[in-house]
């Protein structure tokens, strides 16, 4: 297997007036090549600054990569300078934004955009580029290319806008494609249709996708692994059934259990109590110990370790330890994990 | 509980003027009743009309045609001032973006006491601070942040203050407009939980609006679903995702990504055209079966019905 993007212990702290803020704090995880990875996690906890490191994007000077690796095909691009990294985002790695009212330039025209980086980095002519950049939006299904080439971003739609940034972003074939909550701003039959094209695209490109959202649906539906993350750390990461049929950190269980499946009967919703922790002052000990009920006394002293479920499958709680006391998850989580027993037997695991 | 009509919306129609010639058809014509101490969902895509459905109702928008009849008495038309505060104090709205919907400059505890101050609720200053301070309670805030200012709070507490406000005039009917579509889904769930727990408590009804189709089959009794300022298809919420029947409901069902990877994987997505299904005759809303109706044409009406007696 080919580790296309490989993040070491990455830790990202931003200086604020009232202190440094610790976004993101030792995550590590590997893409590879033609895989999705999902990051999930609430509002705060990291999964955009993460893949903004990534691509360096982090506002200067506040935001810093405190420590840590980002090997991409080997190399090591978190101290790339500037002029370097140009030449790896837009083409090795581009980036899908959330809002594409506001990641598309309002005075360029959309064809223009395009071309930009076709005509920087794969050193085509302005004709050539142009051709190429009717194909794009053809294949993101935008209709009459070559009329809409002509036009500005506030002539388009949302889906239609959100579709011209994934055109933009595939132009180059760009080994990895970042996409940070990439359809969260748009209804849900238009989200299906992003959804699909990506992965179209991926089948065809055999291109490796991170893909931040809330949305566990979303998860559902693209990932082929996942990493959920909360204050700043990855607290589990597996394949998407281990973490949809197996979950076994307790808030794996509390986002699970907080979305009504639409066949989920007259109950009460599984709720994660409190709000996330303050970055500023992360707390001692396992950061989400205050929100979870089935904390044990060690949460509050001792950070968990990543413990080894599967081969593919870790979790950062001290319930996995060998002596810890065992506890029932939510009812809604066990139907889940029903399922999951019998394939386990299939398997033969263990 | 379910024979009485708390709200009644006949063909009701909102334009808007946009430039001298066009005029939009954001609400072109529905009708729908609300019962007591139900939840009824609204859905749709965003430019639908559905907030501007729920705003119209509570006269925030003046209808340009139709009727909308609260207790059978019109909330629209000439109205003394003492009147429209009999309104308002009867029926309440939340809002969507929690931050744009609290004034940045007035405490927590002005927030929620502006509705009693102006209806009269309180007798002195002593009763104004309890009361605000058993709404917080109520909502789960605690009463020591009722000196606070809304930046000093999260988006899920802000939500919470924004119920709280709409709670402090006792109201029997609430429009909640996207009140959960700003916020992460773990704060999602708690604020529905503290919805439902209200509604039980003090025997509100709700108008719940809302894109999240999952959400709105959780918290709603009867669904809608609109399509272009028309309601297309309404039924009790189970009938409904059990059985959909109008092309576009059916499209925005097999849309909705599931936190099931399994049935991900097996998903058939079913798009929707509207010029699939066009004819000369302008369809009509009707009765498919008792309490399920579908925008359809008479042709349609008959295949529907087919459909649900072959099931």
């Amino acid at each position: 297997m080919s580790k296309l993007l490989e993040v070491k212990d990455l830790s990202v702290s931003f200086n604020t007036y009232s202190g440094e803020v610790q976004a993101v704090r030792g995550v590590s995880f590997d893409v590879e090549k033609g895989e999705t990875l999902a990051i999930v996690g609430e509002s705060g906890s990291g999964k955009s600054v993460t893949t903004k490191a990534l691509m360096q994007l982090l506002p200067k000077p506040q935001g810093q990569i405190k420590s840590g690796e980002i090997l991409f095909e080997g190399n090591d691009i978190a101290n790339y300078s500037n002029k370097q990294m140009q030449k790896i985002r837009g083409k090795d790695m581009s980036m899908v934004f959330q809002d594409p009212m506001t990641s598309l330039n309002p005075t360029m025209k959309v064809g223009n955009q395009i071309m930009e980086g076709l005509i920087k980095h794969r050193n085509m002519a302005r004709g050539e580029a142009k051709k190429k950049a009717i194909d794009l939006l053809e294949q993101v299904g935008i209709p009459h290319p070559v009329l809409r080439l002509n036009q500005y971003p506030h002539q388009f739609s949302g889906g239609m806008r959100q579709r011209a940034v994934v055109a933009i972003a595939l132009a180059c074939n760009p080994k990895v494609l970042i996409a940070d909550e990439p359809t969260t701003a748009l209804d849900v039959t238009i989200q299906a249709q992003i959804l699909d094209l990506m992965k179209d695209i991926q089948r065809e490109t055999d291109s490796a996708i991170v893909f931040i959202t809330h949305d566990l649906g979303v998860v559902a539906n693209v990932a082929d692994r996942v990493a959920v993350m909360y204050a700043g750390k990855i607290v589990e990461i597996g394949k998407v059934d281990e973490i949809f049929y197996n979950p076994k950190h307790p808030y794996t269980w509390g986002l699970l259990g907080s979305m009504p499946t639409l066949d989920s009967e007259e109950e009460e919703l599984f709720t994660i109590p409190g709000s996330p922790p303050d970055m500023l002052n992360p707390p001692k000990g396992d950061a989400f110990a205050p929100r979870n009920e089935f904390a044990l006394e060690i949460d509050t002293k001792m950070e968990p370790p990543m413990f080894k479920v599967s081969d593919t499958h870790y979790a950062a709680s001290w319930l996995l330890h060998k002596d810890a006391p065992k506890m029932e998850p939510p009812a809604s989580v066990k139907r889940r994990m029903q399922g999951f027993a019998s394939t386990d037997d299939k398997d033969g695991e263990k | 509980m379910e024979n009485e009509k708390l709200l009644e919306v006949k063909n009701l129609q909102k334009f808007f003027k946009a430039g001298r010639k066009n005029t939009i058809k954001a609400v072109n014509g529905i009708s729908f009743d609300i019962y007591k101490g139900e939840t009824f969902g609204l859905v749709g895509e965003s430019g639908c009309g559905k907030s501007t459905t729920g705003r119209t109702i509570i006269r925030l928008y003046e209808a340009t045609g139709g009727e909308v009849k609260y207790k059978n008495e019109s909330v629209h038309g000439k109205k003394s001032k003492e009147d429209m505060l009999k309104f308002n104090r009867k029926m309440q709205m939340i809002f969507q973006d929690p931050s744009s919907s609290l004034n940045p400059r007035m405490t927590v505890m002005d927030i929620i006491a502006e509705g009693i101050d102006i209806h009269n609720l309180a007798k002195n200053e002593t009763e104004r601070k309890n009361r605000v301070e058993s709404l917080l309670e109520t909502v789960g805030l605690n009463k020591e942040h009722a000196t606070r200012f809304p930046h000093e709070f999260s988006g899920g507490q802000r939500q919470r203050i924004g119920i709280a406000r709409a709670l402090a005039v006792e109201p029997e009917f609430i429009i909640a407009d996207e009140p959960i579509s700003a916020l992460d889904v773990s704060i999602q769930a708690q604020v529905v939980n503290l919805l439902k727990k209200l509604q039980r408590e003090h025997n509100l009804t709700f108008l719940f609006i809302a894109h999240d189709l999952s959400m709105v089959k959780y918290i709603s009794d009867r669904t809608g679903v609109m399509y272009y300022g028309n309601m297309v298809e309404l039924a009790d919420s189970d009938e409904l995702y059990r059985n959909p029947l109008h092309p576009y409901t059916r499209s925005l069902l097999s849309a909705i990504p599931l936190p099931d990877p399994e049935y991900e994987r097996g998903r058939k997505r079913f798009a929707y055209d509207p010029a699939d299904y066009e004819t000369d005759e302008e369809p009509e809303f009707r009765e498919v079966k008792p309490d399920h109706w579908v925008r359809c044409t008479e042709k349609e009406f008959e295949q529907y019905q087919e459909q649900l007696n072959n099931k």
